[in-house]
């Protein structure tokens, strides 16, 4: 009697268990793998903006941070699916080969993959920002602002993404100013705020009035703002933490993206997409313009965003030569996005060699 | 090309600033080691300073609660570590790393709330005068109280292990527990006196970096270099005169490197960003040959547990 009463009670919380994941699961659950933790300021922290959007649109979602780009990846994203997750945001380029790898494990959770090109099975989409339209507008100001011709760039690592990035501001910078040199220093870091600032004081030292940076901490921006000159704040606005240095910043806004698909997986919408938005989707955001900036170059500065908004003005419009002198670009003609994807070399004016 | 000597000054300045963390966190564990205690948590002892500090700044505003909170978590975070391989006689290898583990975890989690603060101002000495001289002024005047500190610690650490009666005690403790305790030193009283201090002065260095070098909170701001005042204590052979220069030439080579990539100069950028590791190395090895002194400074019980019957 006893045994029968203890196996009943065990078998109906099992059942009423089993009832509960059930109902759960209906609602649609979203799941964040990042490579860095949420507290970086820059690369991750964006991402985790980008999912309290998702939290706020009423949907559920998980994270996890810190996960290596290797086998450990593969584990975290297995068991994700494994645990009812309808739709997994990979966030990092490494994450590219697990991804794919379990999404042909689970036809059923559909997986969206950051800043990568291989989607081998209909249940993988991809998506990247077009930030180097962002540095268009960045180059524009700097070769603008400069009295000293010399702009320096801390870059962090050699990638497509970051030589993409200094060659769009070096094309923007000369075509207002034919006199600027861009030094670039690579801290060979995404983020170490001791490293950076070292690389900005060695470039602010050798005469550089403007600082650009493609790593991801403050640093750089409050070390400017002690050495009085002008620079930019990388991936979300680094105004307050110098403001006056801070000329404008380009933010990553994943969540406008980020919602739009959570809410196709719940309307059964979903299917393979290859996104690479710009400022003109709003994936690319330009903070507010700092007031030291003169009202011309405002306007001007305006104008570039709209154009390069509507696809009026792109990027790498020709004749882009590259530091050999060899024609990139034809006259008239743009870089195609096969070009840019995987664009290694420097364009003219940049002087350095890219790092083997 | 021709060298102004002012931007020469302003590269040495760079350098002075960039190895004061070094400086603390090495002069620190030296003494800890001495004591014959190994306590390799040095990075998670840097990271829970910064964090204190900067979340002090932030919440009360005041620099000096901030400094001394941030060597008092130093303090407090090594009373753990002291409770563990002294009272409880652990493993100090395996405690240490332990303890910079542990660090790192804590400190993410407090510092969630702080990340994306803009760090307050800290004030500077002397700033009056930095234009007086060329060349020495920058380098002389105009930098944080700390830094000043950090640079005179190695002297004091130097006069105090060879001059003083506690300096003596120290060393005779970290040689030969057995005998200095048979003289009547109160081992265990010793090691846990050091390893405190040894905390204090990591979670002061912490708090430099989060409050003055870098003024802001993100994880994992101390980016290794615990490690590499861990590494510069073995290398100087525990003389705290060599950790300056090590520390000097380590910070040094970082900087002048990237001032060799904005000035173009062809050499392969990893081979650069190596450098310093490199250098340094050799360095403190070339200047520290000479065994008979080697054996003199090297404590000799390091990282072995004492245990006393009574």
């Amino acid at each position: 009697m006893h045994k029968i009463f203890i196996r009943s009670f065990v078998s109906s919380l099992v059942f009423l268990f089993t009832l509960t994941v059930a109902a759960v699961a209906k609602d649609v659950k979203a799941a964040f793998v990042y490579i860095g933790p949420t507290g970086d300021h820059g690369w991750t922290y964006q991402h985790d903006v980008g999912r309290k959007a998702v939290e706020a649109a009423g949907f559920k979602t998980t994270y996890v941070e810190g996960v290596p780009e290797s086998a450990d990846a593969e584990r975290v994203l297995r068991q994700l699916a494994n645990s009812g997750h309808d739709v997994i945001f990979t966030t990092s380029f490494g994450y590219m080969n697990p991804t794919n790898k379990v999404a042909k494990e689970f036809p059923n959770v559909k997986f969206e993959h950051a800043t990568g090109y291989k989607r081998e099975h209909p249940n993988v989409s991809t998506y990247a920002a077009r930030f180097y339209e962002g540095r268009t507008i960045l180059g524009t100001i700097a070769g603008t602002m400069t009295k000293s011709n010399v702009i320096g760039y801390v870059a962090s690592f050699p990638i497509p993404e970051v030589i993409r990035g200094i060659n769009s501001f070096t094309l923007a910078a000369q075509k207002v100013n034919p006199n600027i040199k861009t030094k670039i220093v690579w801290a060979f870091t995404w983020y170490d705020p001791g490293k950076e600032a070292e690389a900005a004081k060695a470039l602010i030292d050798q005469g550089a009035d403007v600082i650009a940076q493609h790593t991801d901490s403050t640093a750089i921006v409050q070390i400017a703002e002690k050495a009085g000159v002008y620079a930019f704040g990388q991936a979300s606005d680094m105004d307050k933490f110098a403001p006056k240095a801070v000329l404008t910043s380009v933010e990553n806004n994943w969540g406008p993206y980020y919602v739009d698909r959570v809410k196709a997986v719940a309307n059964g919408t979903w299917s393979q997409k290859d996104t690479w938005h710009g400022i003109g989707d709003g994936m690319v955001v330009i903070s507010s313009l700092d007031s030291q900036m003169p009202a011309d170059l405002q306007s001007k500065v305006k104008k570039l965003q709209a154009d390069l908004a509507s696809g009026k003005v792109h990027s790498f419009t020709g004749p882009i030569y590259d530091q050999k002198g060899n024609l990139m670009v034809a006259e008239g003609k743009t870089a195609d996005d096969g070009m840019l994807a995987g664009m290694m070399t420097y364009v003219k004016g940049v002087e350095g060699d890219i790092p083997k | 090309m021709i060298i102004d000597i002012n931007f020469v000054g302003l590269i040495i300045t760079s350098i002075m600033a960039s190895a004061v963390p070094l400086i603390l966190a090495s002069c620190g564990e030296l003494i800890t080691e001495r004591s014959g205690v190994l306590n390799l948590g040095v990075e998670g002892m840097m990271i829970i300073g910064a964090i204190s500090g900067f979340a002090l700044m932030t919440v009360t505003g005041s620099l000096f609660i901030a400094v001394f909170g941030a060597m008092l978590a130093g303090v407090l975070i090594s009373t753990i570590f002291a409770f563990l391989t002294q009272t409880l006689i652990t493993n100090h290898v395996a405690t240490g790393l332990a303890l910079t583990i542990f660090g790192i975890g804590i400190s993410a989690m407090i510092g969630k709330n702080f990340v994306g603060i803009p760090g307050k101002e800290f004030p500077v000495l002397f700033n009056s005068l930095k234009d007086s001289i060329p060349f020495l002024s920058p380098i002389l005047f105009g930098h944080s109280i700390v830094f000043y500190f950090a640079f005179a610690l190695p002297f004091f650490t130097n006069y105090f292990l060879k001059k003083t009666k506690i300096g003596l005690i120290v060393r005779a403790v970290g040689d030969s527990p057995e005998s200095a305790s048979n003289q009547g030193i109160n081992v265990r009283l010793v090691r846990y006196a050091c390893i405190l201090y040894g905390g204090a002065m990591c979670g002061l260095a912490g708090a430099y970096l989060s409050m003055i070098y870098t003024p802001q909170w993100i994880e994992n701001m101390t980016g290794g270099r615990g490690w590499i005042a861990l590494a510069l204590v073995v290398f100087s052979t525990w003389n705290p005169i060599k950790i300056l220069i090590g520390a000097m030439i380590f910070g040094g080579l970082t900087i002048i490197q990237f001032h060799m990539q904005a000035m173009g100069v062809r050499i392969p950028v990893q081979f650069l960003t190596a450098l310093p590791y490199i250098v340094t190395i050799v360095v403190l090895v070339v200047i520290s040959r000479d065994s008979r002194k080697i054996r003199l400074s090297t404590p000799s019980s390091l990282g072995k547990s004492f245990y006393k019957d009574n």
